[in-house]
């Protein structure tokens, strides 16, 4: 019965084949929708963690979480050291990491900070920042570079890099008479610090001196390095910073101090609330994808109908001589239904290959190009569970040509009336 | 005394929507190693016959009993394998699965079949000695050895293909419904040869149906269709 089953279907393998592609094409996409709508989530929600504030000049709290953590966007405005060093010596604080941003290097982005950031900063489940390569900076004009800047500029330590004005990739202006050195290369992270090079606040400082509101200065004004150094290279801004407290029971009342301090116009904002507003935006987007995944597996179900159907009046000497040779009008519906499954099984099967093949292929290229780490695992619960519902469905619709073939095998008995 | 094969008495059997009768069969008695010839041209009942007998269809009034059972007694599940277990069928055309080999089209009602499974040999290793043996005899040795697929027999080898699969495990009764109407004249007698001179080795009574009276001189029995069937048109 089973040889004579998959003898059958050999014998329309094109078709089937056909089914069979289709229907793993839409697992796939219906999977690989899933996935990267969980890739996506988990990456950002990786980016950070163990912060409790984030305080930056006055603006939307989403916007803040973007251009601080996510290096997505522009600060509308820089907030004054003064409100820094206030907020940083406040008792409740456990500590502060700065965050200085407005310039880049090749397409990355450029952030001066201090110490803090490798001590305090952690992301995924509270992990720490590492050097796979050398150390923090120390001097003015150190650089510690994300594994993926290392890895797409191919830089190894002690390189130089000029470091341009603004954050385009093409930036005419750059600060190309103050180079840096690379003294660090960080272990990856998937998260933006990979892509991200770091240097001290007064490195950022050192960089924009004698610069007038943002030009770079005349031929011949620019001062030598070395009179930089001798310069008090104390920051006058910094574009936002992030807090972690001593107990958790301060960050509303923190929160709510920063949000109405008289000084300055400051946003503070939880990191995790910011995301969830985040999440909320792209639930659209999200339900789209998935809408419309959902309506390409079943055009691929509605194409295995139709194949069934079709083939079904071809079909009608195989079952005539089957009926003749004993089989029931039941075990020819079954063999339909048996079909339909297993032509859906095997598509599951093949789409779940293409879906894991695919991954591994895309991973490299998403982290690379969108900071999108995708973490590759076997199905989940919930995706068995639709992937189980995909086979039921597949045996409802099975029922179709299996009642057909029922009835017409009824009629037709042994002798076919063509 | 040699045994009744088919009995009829009093069938009949109409389509139920029109209502118009198809069948009514005061009496037919088929013995054990009749070869039988029905002779009737088309819409006289022989394909309505050949249903109840199969079971396919089942007659309203009358009773119908092949090889002493009552047809209308048993289940549809019931009648599909009473049909595989004691009745082989060759028909008029395309009676082979394309997507099968020659013996495996043979073999194939031995797997519905615990019946003439066993008939045919104990192990799948005789059963297909039993096919080959079958396939020879009916003069297909040659094709069988050179593995041809079943698409590329002329008309003449599909039918004896399927003869032997009629009549592998010795079912009681081949039933051949107008199996030489697309052969040649010379190739309808030999073809019937090999079936008269299997169906006697095998002990299986033949029912053959055909509208050609010519081959009629060749069956010791004959029945026509216009004789027995007391349907009113």
């Amino acid at each position: 019965m089973v040889n004579l089953f998959i003898r059958s279907l050999w014998n329309r393998r094109g078709t089937a084949l056909l089914t069979i592609f289709s229907i793993s094409v839409s697992v796939t996409l219906l999977l690989g929708v899933e996935n990267i709508r969980k890739g996506v989530r988990t990456s950002f929600s990786s980016a950070v963690s163990g912060t409790d504030i984030i305080v930056g000049a006055r603006g939307g709290s989403l916007q803040l979480l973007l251009y601080s953590i996510f290096r997505i966007g522009n600060a509308p405005n820089n907030l004054s050291w003064e409100s820094y060093i206030e907020f940083n010596n406040d008792k409740r604080v456990k500590w502060t990491i700065p965050i200085s941003l407005g310039d880049s290097h090749r397409g990355f982005r450029v952030l001066g900070t201090n110490q803090n950031y490798f001590k305090y900063f952690r992301y995924g489940s509270k992990k720490k920042l590492g050097f796979s390569k050398g150390k923090s900076f120390s001097k003015l004009f150190d650089a510690v570079i994300g594994s993926e800047v290392a890895r797409n500029l191919n830089y190894q330590l002690n390189e130089d890099i000029i470091i341009a004005h603004g954050t385009g990739n093409k930036s005419f202006l750059k600060h190309d008479d103050r180079p840096f050195k690379v003294v660090g290369i960080l272990r990856p992270t998937g998260t933006p610090v990979d892509q991200t090079v770091h240097v001290s606040l007064e490195g950022i400082t050192a960089m924009h001196i004698d610069w007038e509101s943002g030009a770079p200065p005349m031929e011949g004004e620019s001062l030598s390095s070395e009179d930089i150094l001798k310069r008090d290279l104390k920051s006058e801004e910094i574009t936002s910073f992030l807090i972690g407290l001593k107990s958790k029971i301060h960050v509303f009342g923190l929160q709510r101090e920063i949000n109405t301090y008289k000084e300055e116009p400051l946003s503070a904002i939880m990191p995790g609330v910011a995301l969830q507003e985040l999440w909320n935006i792209l639930r659209t987007a999200e339900t789209g994808l998935r809408v419309i995944s959902w309506f390409v597996l079943f055009t691929g179900l509605l194409g295995m109908l139709t194949a069934l159907l079709s083939g079904l009046n071809e079909r009608r000497r195989e079952m005539a001589i089957l009926r003749s040779v004993g089989a029931g009008p039941s075990t020819i519906s079954f063999l339909l239904i048996f079909e339909a499954v297993f032509l859906t099984f095997t598509g599951i099967l093949f789409g779940l290959c293409f879906l894991y093949i695919t991954l591994f292929v895309s991973r490299p290229l998403l982290e690379t190009y969108f900071g999108l780490f995708l973490p590759i695992n076997p199905p989940s619960f919930n995706d068995l569970f639709l992937l189980g519902g995909i086979i039921l469905a597949a045996m409802f619709m099975g029922i179709i040509p299996a009642f057909k073939a029922y009835r017409q095998s009824l009629v037709d008995g042994m002798t076919i009336r063509l | 005394m040699a045994e009744t094969i088919l009995d009829f008495k009093n069938v009949c059997f109409s389509w139920k929507n029109s209502g118009r009768e198809l069948l009514n069969l005061p009496e037919l008695l088929v013995k054990q190693h009749d070869h039988v010839f029905l002779q009737g041209p088309s819409g006289s009942g022989k394909s309505t016959l050949l249903a109840l007998v199969g079971g396919i269809l089942v007659s309203e009034s009358g009773t119908l009993k092949v090889l002493g059972t009552e047809i209308k007694s048993l289940s549809s599940s019931a009648r599909d394998s009473f049909r595989v277990d004691h009745i082989g069928f060759i028909f008029q055309l395309f009676n082979l699965l394309p997507y099968l080999s020659i013996e495996e089209n043979v073999i194939l009602p031995l797997s519905f079949s615990k019946i003439r499974s066993k008939r045919a040999g104990r192990t799948k290793i005789d059963q297909v000695k039993e096919a080959h043996r079958l396939l020879k005899a009916l003069g297909l040795g040659e094709q069988l050895a050179e593995k041809s697929p079943v698409t590329e027999l002329s008309v003449g080898q599909q039918q004896r293909v399927a003869a032997a699969r009629a009549l592998i495990g010795n079912p009681e009764l081949i039933i051949a419904d107008e199996p030489t109407s697309a052969l040649d004249a010379d190739l309808r007698h030999s073809f019937l040869d090999l079936l008269f001179s299997e169906c006697k080795k095998a002990g299986s009574t033949l029912l053959f149906v055909s509208h050609d009276s010519s081959l009629s001189e060749l069956f010791k029995r004959k029945i026509s269709m216009d004789e027995i069937n007391n349907k009113v048109n």
